[in-house]
This record gives structure tokens, sequence and C-alpha cells, in this order.
């Protein structure tokens, strides 16, 4: 067992996570326009800005379902309860105590059961929910002509305002989440470089070494 | 046909050349106005005659236009009569009423001065029998000196005009020389349509709101059609006729017009927007352009295009109060106050002894109702509820119907008499110089009641009080250039345009949903969970530090 520094987060992970933080944060605020919570720009500019920023997120979307299945990521995120209880009785009890994280990160597991989880819930529950209601919404006018659509349109819209505070809660937890490591920047670095401090047994580390080289950064 | 330009041109070349003084007596005639006519009316045999009558000018017209009087004839300017194909009540202005002079019947000398005929001087009766009753001179005179007398059934001015006269207009009387007029005949403009329909309810927009003397002359600002820097339209540009039949009704409105405006050629049966501008007017390929033909389907174009009305200087009644009417002055005779003043410091009555209490207002923002295009009148063929406020004219109209789109109205408002015991709205004589019942003269309102009762051939039990009542009057008139349309943040927040209107979905209205509730409740417990962890973890750590 050894640490070494090991690529976790492709090229294309990490533009895909910065690409939909910018993106999922104009439309918040964009969002919020529409909703009405502020007035700090013009309404048809919010119109507009929002829904661009929804058509590039959609396609950022497709692209990232496309290189889920492909390239074998989604597995890291099939909920397991392997685990899970320690994770959560760490968040609950062990982190006051100063216990050490029980999960140990693997490089073709990376996120811990509950990270997994909260993520998969994400990409499953929230961000459907969102782009449903957003896509009917937008094309209201084609449903429009449908029985009760005026009391839908009113389901639509509270859902979708429901899921853009979801996302808002998750966007919290995640940024409160990193404060629990040693350093702030110790979770933030691994998304900009890609390469995070993993614990290898040795057999990994053999395979790693012999078909993915370049995944391992020696110091 | 001489451009503006090309007169400009001529103009300066003449006043340079020293001309001028030559040309001013000139310019006593009547300039000579753009028309593709072939016929020039003023070479005529049978119009070079010293017309005595407005009658005589009809016949001479009828002896080349044959069919003219029978075509007017069948024109509800003419019959004021009208039923309508869903409800099948009579209409038109023989029997509406209103919250204004309330109804013709009782009133016609008066009211029947802005028929396009000679001489209905009995609502009881159709209108004059006899085909030179046609006035065809309201409509065709372009000479702008044809007025017909306030209160002649129809008769226009003479020669000699009695002083002090003056024109439903508002203005002094003109002596009308009915040769020079017939002479001058051509399409009708502008002003020919609105010397009756700006003046409606008794003076300049006192009923309509977007009709008023501000379309004799108006600016881009007033109206992006009418303007006359501009596209200068004639109201039959939209209201377009066949054979003396305008098309645009305020009974039966195509409300929402998904035909939009066909081929070249077609359509000529509706005065909507989308008859010229089609049913898709925005422009597709952008995404602005595409929401808001999204929003046509269940908005009118007036709601964006007409942010206000009663522009241009011409204020509009806005409640009427018939209760107050009748009290007089110091001297005992009727008086007037004038407490309410225009933008440009013009004054109005707001308290006549005539016709009670008046509201008036300009520059307004209309108010906002679903809306199918049909009205049915609270006449003396409809109970009514005298416990609340009572609609003289009810229009329907719902969210889930594919014919209803949200409409600008002018909402009158006022107080006038009701049949205590039948509950029904009253018709009263108000008018009838040297009659024994009429309002105005006797100040008796039973006396008139019963008079007004049995010219409209209606009944009146004896007792009366007056009834709040609300009138809806939509807004169409006045379209806005197309910048300076409604923003979309006029209706997109809490407490917009439309926060009366029921049904329908409009995002930013109502920013704390039940969905944005649940929410931000989800997002503080959230916030509060994380608080609290952060709390209990920095606790620990100095818990283990003393240890």
């Amino acid at each position: 067992m050894a640490e070494r520094t090991i690529m976790i987060y492709p090229p294309f992970e990490r533009f895909w996570h910065w690409g939909q933080v910018i993106l999922v944060l104009v439309m918040t605020f964009t969002g919020f326009r529409l909703y009405g919570i502020h007035e700090w720009i013009p309404y048809s500019q919010a119109v507009v800005v929002h829904t661009y920023s929804a058509l590039l997120l959609m396609l950022l979307w497709i692209f990232a379902i496309f290189w889920h299945f492909t390239t074998g990521t989604w597995k890291h995120y099939v909920p397991t309860t392997n685990g899970l209880w320690q994770v959560m009785r760490f968040y609950s009890l062990g982190i006051f105590k100063g216990e050490k994280h029980p999960y140990r990160k693997a490089y073709w597991r990376k996120h811990n059961p509950l990270q997994a989880m909260a993520y998969l819930s994400l990409k499953l529950l929230i961000f459907p929910t969102i782009w449903i209601t957003g896509i009917a919404y937008l094309t209201y006018r084609l449903w429009e002509p449908a029985p009760n659509s005026g009391f839908w349109i009113e389901i639509v819209g509270n859902l979708h305002v429901l899921a853009a505070f979801g996302i808002l809660s998750f966007i919290v937890m995640h940024l409160y989440l990193m404060t629990t490591g040693h350093s702030v920047w110790k979770h933030i670095r691994p998304m900009f470089s890609g390469y995070d401090d993993i614990v290898l047994t040795e057999t990994e580390e053999a395979y790693l070494r012999e078909d993915e080289p370049r995944r391992i950064r020696d110091a | 046909m001489i451009s503006g330009k090309g007169l400009a041109i001529l103009g300066l070349t003449l006043a340079l050349s020293g001309s001028g003084a030559a040309l001013a007596q000139e310019t006593e005639a009547p300039p000579a106005k753009a028309s593709g006519a072939t016929v020039d009316h003023s070479k005529l045999e049978a119009l070079q005659k010293d017309f005595a009558s407005g009658p005589e000018v009809t016949a001479a017209c009828l002896s080349c236009h044959t069919e003219a009087a029978d075509q007017v004839k069948q024109s509800i300017h003419w019959t004021w009569d009208y039923t309508h194909p869903g409800t099948g009540q009579d209409l038109g202005k023989d029997n509406v009423i209103n919250s204004y002079c309330v109804a013709v019947a009782g009133n016609e000398a008066r009211c029947t001065s802005c028929h396009i005929g000679y001489g209905w001087t009995d609502m009881n009766e159709p209108p004059p029998q006899d085909a030179n009753a046609v006035d065809c001179l309201v409509c065709h005179d372009t000479s702008d000196t044809y007025a017909k007398i306030p209160a002649g059934a129809g008769k226009p001015f003479g020669k000699e005009i009695k002083e002090g006269a003056m024109t439903n207009m508002g203005k002094p009387a003109q002596p009308v020389d009915l040769m020079k007029v017939a002479q001058s005949v051509g399409l009708p403009d502008r002003d020919n349509c609105g010397n009756c329909h700006f003046y409606g309810g008794g003076g300049d927009n006192v009923k309509h709101g977007d009709l008023s003397s501000a379309l004799h002359h108006p600016t881009e600002a007033i109206d992006v059609h009418m303007a006359e820097e501009g596209l200068n339209f004639e109201c039959q540009t939209c209201h377009v006729s066949e054979q003396h039949i305008w098309h645009g009704s305020r009974y039966n409105v195509t409300a929402k017009d998904t035909e939009g405006s066909g081929l070249p050629g077609q359509r000529r049966d509706v005065a909507t927007c989308e008859s010229c501008h089609g049913t898709e007017p925005h422009d597709a390929f952008s995404l602005i352009g595409f929401k808001l033909n999204s929003h046509r389907d269940k908005i009118a174009c007036q709601t964006c295009h007409i942010p206000e009305y009663a522009k241009g200087g011409a204020p509009t009644k806005l409640m009427w109060d018939w209760s107050t009417a009748g009290k007089m002055g110091d001297d005992g005779k009727p008086t007037k106050a004038k407490g309410y003043e225009t933008r440009d410091g013009k004054k109005f009555v707001t308290y006549d002894s005539m016709k009670g209490d008046f509201e008036w207002g300009e520059y307004l923002k209309p108010d906002y109702f679903w809306f199918d295009g049909q009205v049915e009148y609270a006449n003396a063929d409809h109970e009514i509820d005298p416990s609340g406020v009572v609609e003289v004219n009810m229009i329907s109209g719902r969210q889930d119907d594919d014919k209803s789109r949200i409409w600008p109205f002018k909402v009158m408002r006022g107080k006038q008499p009701y049949d205590t015991e039948r509950n029904r709205l009253l018709y009263p004589h108000l008018f009838g110089p040297g009659s024994d019942t009429a309002y105005w003269g006797k100040w008796d309102w039973n006396k008139s009641l019963e008079a007004g009762a049995e010219a409209s051939g209606t009944e009146y039990s004896g007792s009366f009080d007056f009834v709040s009542t609300e009138m809806y009057w939509p807004v169409t008139h006045m379209v806005a250039p197309a910048e300076d349309h409604v923003a979309c943040e006029e209706c997109h927040k809490e407490g917009g345009r439309l926060a009366n209107i029921a049904g329908i979905h409009i995002p930013g209205a109502n920013p704390m949903g039940p969905g944005g509730k649940l929410g931000a409740l989800i997002l503080i417990l959230t916030a509060l969970g994380v608080v609290i962890h952060a709390i209990a973890r920095f606790f620990g750590r100095k818990n283990m530090k003393e240890q």
C-alpha cells in the first residue's frame, strides 16, 4: 500500500464540471430574475441568457452522458451500501472527534458511498426535473392547446423552481464539504489538475504502471 | 399628384421670384387632393345646384350612385340595430343601454344628430324610409365644412348660423354651403368618421377613450397607423368596407384571429391586427420573437402595443354619477364646476347639474380581461342584482377556450337609475326642449323615467334609485410605435398589469409560489444544517486541543 498521485479527473470531466459551474451560476442568476426574486437586469435579457445557457448546458449534458457510458465512468455512481454506514457515522459523529475519514478513495471508485448517492440523485432526479420542466416551459406553445394546460404549466413552473432550489442546496452542501478535508485547496486542486493522492494496493499500482503509466505522476 | 417635397420646391421657387403675393389669392381654392378618382365631382352637372337641403343633395348623388342608399340602409350605421348571432340579443344603438346618457330612446333629436340620415325623430319607428333620407355628405364631404346640428336629428347646419351655435365637435358652427360640400365628395377620411365617433357620449373622447380628436392629426406616438407624418391611415384602411358595410364590430369582436392576412385580395372580413400583420407577427427566428409569437395565442396584440390610451390631450370620462344631478347653484340655476385639468392645462367639467359628477383621466393604463369578443347588455330584457356593481355590458371569455385572449379595456364606472321593484336599468328622458318630462329642464327623475320608459317601449314601476355600474370598452386604437410596447417586466412581476387575470401562469408574477417556498425551505434547512455542522466541528476541534 502506497499513496500515489493519480489522474482521476480526465480533461473532459474537468471541462464538464467547470462548464457546468459557470452555466449553473448564470442560470441561477437569470432564473431568479425571471422568477421575480431580483430585478438587476431587464427581463427580456434574462430570458435570452437563461434560454441560451440552458441550451448549452443540455448540449454539455448530452456529451457528458455519452462520455459516462463510453468510458465506463458511470460505474462510479452505482449506489452501494458497502461502507455507507461508516461514512454516515463519520459525518454525523466521527468528524467532530477528529477521526479519519473511513473511505479509502480508489482510482476506480473516486466517490465515497454517500457522495456517489448524492451525485446520482442530482443526476437522475434533480437535473432531469429541471431540464424536462425547462423544455416544457420553453415549448409551452406546442402543448398549450392540450386540456388543463393552464394547470400543468403551473406545476411545471413550480417544479422547475423547486429543482433550481434543489441544485442551489446541493451547491451549498458541495462547497461546505470542501472545508472538511485537510485544506480547502486540497479538495479543489484535483478539479483543476486532474490528479489526486490515492492509496494504491501493490497490484493496483503494478497494473497502472504497466497499463496506464501516464495516470501516475511520480513526485 | 404633387408630392410634399415638390410643393415645397414650388413654394420656394415662387417665393424667390417674388410672386408669393399673387399666389396667396389663388390658394383660397381648396388644394387639389391627391386622389385616384376618375371623377371630379365639381364638374358634374347634377351638382351645379344651390341645394336647399341634405335630401336634395342625396337625390343628386343617387342619380348616378343608384344603389348607394340601398346599401347604406343595410348597414348598422343606418339601422342602429343588430341582432347578436350568438345570444340573439337585440343590440345596436336603437336598443343598448350605456353608462353615459344611458339610451337614445326619448332623446332622439339630440342623439340622432349622429345618425347617417336626415330626420330620425322617433326610435319607435325605423329610420326614415325615403331613399333621400340617407346622408351621403357626412361621410363623403372632403371640404371639412359639413356639420350636423347637435340637436337636429341629423339635419346639417344651413347658410345662416344662430349666434353661439356649436357643432358636435365642440367648435363654433360655420355656415354650410351644400353645393361646395357636394362637389367636394370623395372617400371618407378620419375627420368624416371622427366627427361622430371621436365625440361619442356627448363630447371629445368621452366614451371610448381610444377615439378622440387627437386622431384628427395624430403623431406617431399617439397612433402609429394614423400618424399624419407616417402611415396616415384612414379609418377604412383597417375597417374595410364592402357595399357600405364596415368590418370591425364592438358587439361581436374577432378577439382572436387565427387566419391572418391571407393572400392579396383576400380577407375583407375583419379589422383585426392579424389581417395585416399575420398570425406570427414577431421575428420567429429570434428567441424573443418566438416567445412573443407564443404570447399572441392568449394575449391580444393591443394588450402589449397600447400601453396607454386617451393620449394626445383629450381626456376620457371614467366615472359618471347621475345620482348627484339636479343640484342647483346659489342662484337656483343649473351650475357647472370645472375640477379636472389635463397635463396641458385644459379644464374639464366635474360637476354639471344636468348630469351629476364626473371623473376624467388621460394617458391611462388599460384594465385587462379575458375576452372572446362577445358582449351582452343589461338592456330592459336583463334583470340586474342591485346589491352589487351592475355590469352594463357583460364581456365573456375564459383562459381555456380557443377564442379568448386577454384584452385591454377602458372601464367606465358610474351610478345610474334603476327600477327598484323590477330590478332593471331605466331609460331616462333627458333631452327635449319645451318637454314637460325631460329631466334637463324639469329636474324630475320620476317624470323623466316614466317618459323614457314610454319612449323606449319598456316598463317603469314608479320607484327608482341609483345603482353603481361598470361598463367595458375594448381599447384597440392609439397603437403605439413598436418600440414603445409594454415591457416584459410590466406583467412579469408581482402586482403587474395582468395581476387580476385568472387562469394564467406568468413567470415572475408570483415570486414565492409553492415550488419557491418549498425550495427556499430546503435551501434554508441545508444552510442551517451546514452551519450547525460547522459549529459542532469547531467545538469538537477545540475539545480535542484541550484534551
